[in-house]
């Protein structure tokens, strides 16, 4: 088993189960947020069943933050791991002509979507904390009314222009990342059967989910 | 001559091998592990000896020039092996095989020899599945078997068109094996430059680290050179660019005789040159002839408007064209045994019908082939009066089922799309049948000292056929050496280590030493590759495909010249002390140029054509064979042994008198 | 035609190297990548100068032995090939030639062009074989049938000649597709099965040793490779090792 965890195999496979875990997660995500376009109670309703549930809470939260936190750490090592296997660069390194730009770059994508993560963090998971457990309202309500807060706060985010441009362009790297990432991972665990329909599966995916959550940012600048 | 004792072993022919077998000396297993051996060469023959002997427990050191032992040429070999395994249950069988090949061979090899090789021919299929060769195999799962080199059975054994790569990646994992284990040390990027003989037995070599420089001292109870053929004495040839005659040549100087080194087998089928610029010659596989038809313009006239690229080969009309080999050898037409074909191209050119800018090629047209395949297809499919679009549609198909890899290789080399326009060829040196005089056990004139491979002369005789040198190499190295070398080492059992600080260490690194110091401080003018194309020249114009007493005694003149001013005018830059390719070039050139000089003494004395030498002096007069080769068996059915006195010019002729007893002689007629 | 090139020297493996720049003038369009480095070579010969040294030796895409990243691709613009069956048509009068060696730590220049592969040897030794004893007699040929389709892949697999072009083209310099190229080869045949988990986790823990890089998947390798050695090599590996590590803990 030992050997399971050292090797360079070990460390892919790894990094292969965490991102189809985040994937699984962001189809998930976009499914609660797609709601927010056509009812902002339904919207309101699910927020809350997400924020109070402690399983989700307690159990699945955990769980996402490790995923994504070991996610980016191991990007970070093999990428460091990766830059020590060739210490003499090539003056010329025409990468282009047999890889495409999304495979030689996740790295770089992929410091674009923490960026954003971060950002995305601050805005709504660490309110949700500070409202949630330093304030200790676990309501979910706006105060004085009985009306649950979620949808509003997500709608005013999106009120500036800079930080729907943000987004765009986090999610706009997402699918980059996810065009060589989607059917990488699946290669990674050594499956090949279906490879075809992987790999359109993965592109569906790797444009259509970013899409959605940029047309949701959109959405919801426009109707302010 | 009781010189050379081929140490044959009595009995029917059939017997021989086992008989033997049982009889030899062995060593015992606790005796194995402390015997050394070095193995030169990891080829087929050395890689495949070198993992069976540390297997068997002895020590071996293996060396090779290339920084693995997967590069070595029998990497390139394309169609096939050979082996009486009768899986197609087309008749054949070990006296088959041993019969085609002695035939084959113009009847210049040793009977005892051959028919070892057939037995033990299908062990090496048995060997090579065990270790995960994939061969290729029909539907039903089980090994498939393809017909080679005009033969009447289909016993060729083959990877698609990589079979020697396969087979010498077999080779090569039981190395990698042995290596793993501790019993084999590989020595990779190292040259061997002298063999060093104690009180007369071969007991170690001096081999040149090719990365430092450093000359190093390996010692050993027993020596195995497996260092493959001497075809670039030509220069031009398809072995690659390292192959060497060296290791072969200074163990002929220190006593192992030399054996009918005018035997060369020029390939008919291999891509022409284009230019002085040319550094090796592509081999395209034989079994393009199965479907290709060869021919040249009839006309003069056109042949120089193609010469001159004022024609293109498909304006030229079909009753303008020559297709010589079925003009000339109706019974066999474009399947006549290589040496026939090659020569029937050089004469066509000769007479001024080449076909490119050289004047030195000539076509394989495969228009009849799709043709016909196109036409039979229609009528599988059921296609009524197909067009001619279709037929050329539907027979390409199966054309480039069949030859499509070798048609992409043609094109990426020339340029030129061989399903549109026919393919050009011109015959290019490819095998050599002599080399180092082995008896029976695979042991040179020197005790202590074999030859395996292409480097020995054995089985081949004047002429070899095609897929039958992997065969040998293999055999050789798995099921032959690795028994009869215990015959010698039984009695090295009480020798103890042979140590490297004897005089004849000494002296033979110093005469290694001050070659090498000549090289790189003599200040010459020429480069080392100017005076090897110049060699090759006058090989490739006088002892190449046709040759006469008058131009070998000026090819012997020639290269003996040559040779005086290389030794004065070498170039070669860079220092002893580092890797340096010109260096390591120079003395391999420097023995060829000596090789070639013996090489052609032995074509002068051997006034009679068989196989791959044809002497103008001896065809057939009259008759339906009037021109062809005439073999001379009253006066040369020997084997020609030299022993090295010095110079090649002072060298001493030993016969080895061949006697068939299980096989008739016979002319070979292919018309 | 008349070409500048671009040529990493370098004295040996210790000492620092650098680009140099040379011409060479009426090169053929017919000669192969490797003729016209000899006519660079003659030139400097004739010069009194040191030749570039780089590997070569079959000159047919065989051997393994040539390497060169040429214009930044390992083996140069054409595909399907290796540097010595590249030929000059694939360029123009007045280009610039950049010329390198492979460059992986794994892989330390021994001088110019030419560069160490030994750790190539080392991962082969790992476990790319199958224990049989080579001088006995073992069962006939015929007596395991395997399918033609297994068969053929893993001809396809090992068709791989060794050359490092896949670790030249890789960003990160990894080993895998060589690697997985003889896990592969064994894996799919009945005689392999027998050794399959000592081979895969052996191997893969040799080619980890030499430092190479890991796979990102990109493809560079297979792209390069001049046998096109498929990815799905890398992928079978990965789940022989898998399969073989579980079996192990
Ligand atoms: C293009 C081509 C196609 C062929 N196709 C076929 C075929 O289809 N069927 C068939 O049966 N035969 C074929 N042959 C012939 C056959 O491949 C060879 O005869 C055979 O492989 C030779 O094997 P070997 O082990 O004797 O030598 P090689 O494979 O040539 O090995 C020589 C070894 O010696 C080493 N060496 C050489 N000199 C030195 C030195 N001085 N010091 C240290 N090491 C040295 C080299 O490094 C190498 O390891 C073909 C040959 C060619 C060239
Ligand atoms: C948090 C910031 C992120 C960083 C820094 C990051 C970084 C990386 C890197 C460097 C790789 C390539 C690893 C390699 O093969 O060498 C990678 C692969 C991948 N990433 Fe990310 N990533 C991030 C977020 C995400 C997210 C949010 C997803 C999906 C929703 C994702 C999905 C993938 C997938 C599918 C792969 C391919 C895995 C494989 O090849 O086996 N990544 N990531
Ligand atoms: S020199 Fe052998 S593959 Fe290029």
């Amino acid at each position: 088993m030992s050997g399971l965890i050292k090797s360079s195999i070990a460390r892919k496979v790894a990094m292969a189960l965490s991102a189809l875990f985040l994937i699984i997660f962001l189809l998930l995500h976009f499914s609660v947020n797609f709601i927010s376009i056509f009812s902002e109670d339904a919207f309101n309703e699910a927020s809350h069943f997400m924020g109070t549930n402690p399983l989700v809470q307690f159990l699945m939260q955990p769980i996402l933050i490790l995923g994504v936190v070991f996610h980016f750490v191991m990007g970070f090592v093999l990428e460091a791991k990766n830059k020590a296997s060739r210490p003499v660069k090539y003056s010329k390194y025409n990468g282009g002509a047999s890889a495409s730009w999304m495979s030689r770059n996740m790295l770089v994508s992929g410091a674009v979507i923490l960026a954003f993560l971060g950002l995305h963090f601050y805005d709504f998971w660490v309110h949700e904390m500070t409202v949630k457990y330093v304030e200790g309202d676990m309501s979910g309500v706006i105060p004085g009314t009985e009306h649950l807060r979620y949808y509003e706060e997500m709608h005013a985010k999106f009120a500036d222009l800079w930080r729907v441009i943000f987004y765009c362009v986090g999610f706009a790297l997402l699918s980059l990342h996810l065009l060589h990432g989607f059917q990488s991972a699946f290669q990674s665990i050594g499956v090949r059967k279906f490879r075809n329909a992987i790999v359109k599966l993965g592109n569906i995916y790797a444009i259509v989910i970013p899409l959605g959550f940029i047309f949701i940012a959109l959405f919801h600048f426009i109707t302010q | 001559m009781a010189i050379l004792d081929s140490k044959v072993p009595e009995g029917p022919i059939k017997d021989k091998w086992t008989t033997y077998k049982d009889k030899i000396n062995l060593v015992n297993p606790a005796n194995k592990r402390h015997i050394d051996i070095i193995v030169v060469g990891t080829g087929l023959a050395g890689g495949s000896a070198a993992a069976t002997l540390a297997e068997l427990g002895y020590n071996v050191k293996a060396f090779a020039y290339q920084d693995s032992p997967r590069r070595a040429h029998s990497i390139a070999a394309q169609g096939g092996i050979n082996a009486a395994k009768n899986y197609m249950g087309d008749g054949d069988s070990n006296y088959r095989l041993f019969y085609d090949t002695v035939k084959g061979g113009d009847y210049r090899s040793r009977e005892a020899n051959v028919y070892r090789l057939a037995e033990v021919s299908g062990n090496i299929i048995d060997q090579c599945v065990a270790q995960g060769v994939p061969f290729a195999r029909d539907y039903g799962g089980l090994l498939d078997n393809r017909s080679f080199g005009g033969v009447l059975v289909s016993r060729t054994f083959y990877a698609k068109g990589q079979t020697g790569q396969q087979l010498l990646l077999g080779a090569y994992s039981a190395m990698n094996r042995q290596i793993a284990r501790g019993k084999i040390d590989m020595y990779n990027r190292h040259e061997m430059l002298d063999v060093v003989v104690v009180n007369g037995s071969a007991r170690g070599i001096i081999a040149r680290n090719l990365i430092t420089g450093e000359i190093e001292r390996h010692s050993a109870h027993a020596v195995v050179i497996a260092t493959g053929g001497y075809g670039n004495v030509y220069f031009l040839s398809t072995n690659a660019m390292g192959s060497n005659a060296t290791a072969a040549w200074k163990i002929h100087k220190k006593g192992a005789f030399f054996a009918n080194p005018c035997f060369t087998q020029i390939h008919p089928t291999c891509i022409p040159r284009t230019g002085d610029y040319q550094s090796k010659l592509t081999l395209m596989s034989e079994s393009l002839r199965n479907d290709g038809r060869i021919w040249v313009p009839a006309k003069l006239d056109d042949a120089k408007a193609l010469q001159e690229g004022r024609l293109k080969p498909t304006q030229i009309a079909e009753e303008d064209r020559d297709y010589y080999l079925e003009r000339r050898y109706p019974a066999f037409g474009n399947l006549v045994p290589r040496d026939v074909a090659s020569r029937a191209a050089k004469e066509r050119c000769d007479a001024g019908y080449g076909v490119n800018a050289t004047g030195e090629a000539v076509y394989l047209d495969f228009s009849s082939a799709i043709e016909r395949y196109g036409k039979e297809q229609a009528k599988i499919h059921n296609i009524k009066s197909p067009s001619a679009a279709k037929v050329y549609e539907l027979g390409k198909a199966i054309v480039e089922a069949k030859y499509g890899n070798l048609f992409q290789m043609y094109e990426k080399i020339v340029d030129e799309n061989p399903y549109e326009t026919p393919m050009m060829i011109y015959p290019a040196t490819h095998y050599t049948m002599g080399g180092v005089w082995v008896d029976y056990n695979l042991m040179t004139t020197v005790p202590g000292l074999y030859c395996i491979g292409e480097a020995n002369f054995s089985d081949h005789g004047a002429n070899r056929l095609g897929a039958s040198a992997l065969m040998q190499g293999l055999a050789d190295g798995y099921f032959v050496l690795p028994y009869t070398i215990g015959d010698y080492l039984s009695n090295e059992i009480r020798t103890g280590k042979i140590p490297t600080d004897s005089p004849e260490f000494d002296e033979a690194e110093k005469s290694v030493k001050d070659r090498i110091d000549f090289f790189v401080n003599n200040e010459g003018t020429n480069s080392v590759d100017y005076y090897h194309k110049k060699l090759g020249k006058i090989m490739w114009e006088k002892c190449g495909m046709s040759r006469n007493e008058k131009g070998l005694k000026e090819a012997i003149a020639e290269i003996k010249a040559l040779r005086d001013e290389f030794w004065k005018e070498v170039k070669v830059p860079g220092g002893a002390d580092e890797l340096n390719p010109e260096l390591e070039k120079a003395g391999r050139v420097a023995d060829f140029l000596e090789l070639g000089e013996l090489f052609a003494m032995d074509a002068l004395n051997r006034n009679e054509s068989c196989g791959g030498h044809f002497r103008e002096e001896s065809v057939e007069l009259d008759g339906e064979q009037k021109g062809e080769a005439k073999r001379n068996d009253t006066e040369y059915a020997y084997v020609s042994a030299w022993e090295f006195k010095g110079e090649p010019s002072d060298a001493v002729l030993h016969k080895e008198q061949l006697e068939f007893k299980d096989i008739e002689l016979k002319q070979r007629s292919y018309k | 035609m008349n070409l500048t090139l671009k040529i990493w020297r370098q004295k040996d493996s210790k000492a620092k190297g650098q680009m140099v720049e040379y011409k060479v003038t009426d090169i053929s369009e017919h000669m192969s990548f490797l003729e016209m480095m000899d006519v660079l070579n003659e030139g400097l010969v004739a010069k009194g100068e040191e030749p570039v040294a780089f590997d070569h030796d079959c000159r047919e895409g065989i051997c393994g032995m040539c390497s060169l990243q040429i214009n930044g691709e390992a083996h140069g613009p054409d595909r399907g090939i290796t540097t010595c069956q590249l030929h000059m048509r694939m360029f123009n009068d007045g280009d610039t030639i950049v010329i390198e060696p492979w460059r992986a730590a794994a892989f330390p220049v021994i001088k110019d062009l030419i560069v160490d592969r030994t750790a190539f040897e080392r991962i082969q030794q790992a476990g790319g074989y199958i224990s049989i004893n080579t001088s006995g007699n073992t069962q006939d040929a015929n007596a395991i049938p395997i399918s033609k389709e297994a068969a053929d892949k893993a001809m396809d697999a090992a068709t791989c000649i060794g050359c490092g072009a896949c670790v030249a083209a890789c960003k990160n310099a990894s080993a895998m597709l060589f690697t997985s190229a003889k896990v592969s080869q064994f894996a799919l045949l009945p005689q392999g099965r027998v050794e399959a988990t000592e081979r895969v986790m052996n191997m893969v823990k040799q080619m980890d040793l030499e430092g190479f890089g890991n796979c990102t998947n990109t493809g560079a390798c297979e792209i390069e490779c001049p046998k096109g050695i498929s990815l799905e090599n890398i992928a079978r590996m990965n789940r022989e090792y898998l399969a073989a590590s579980l079996a192990k803990s």
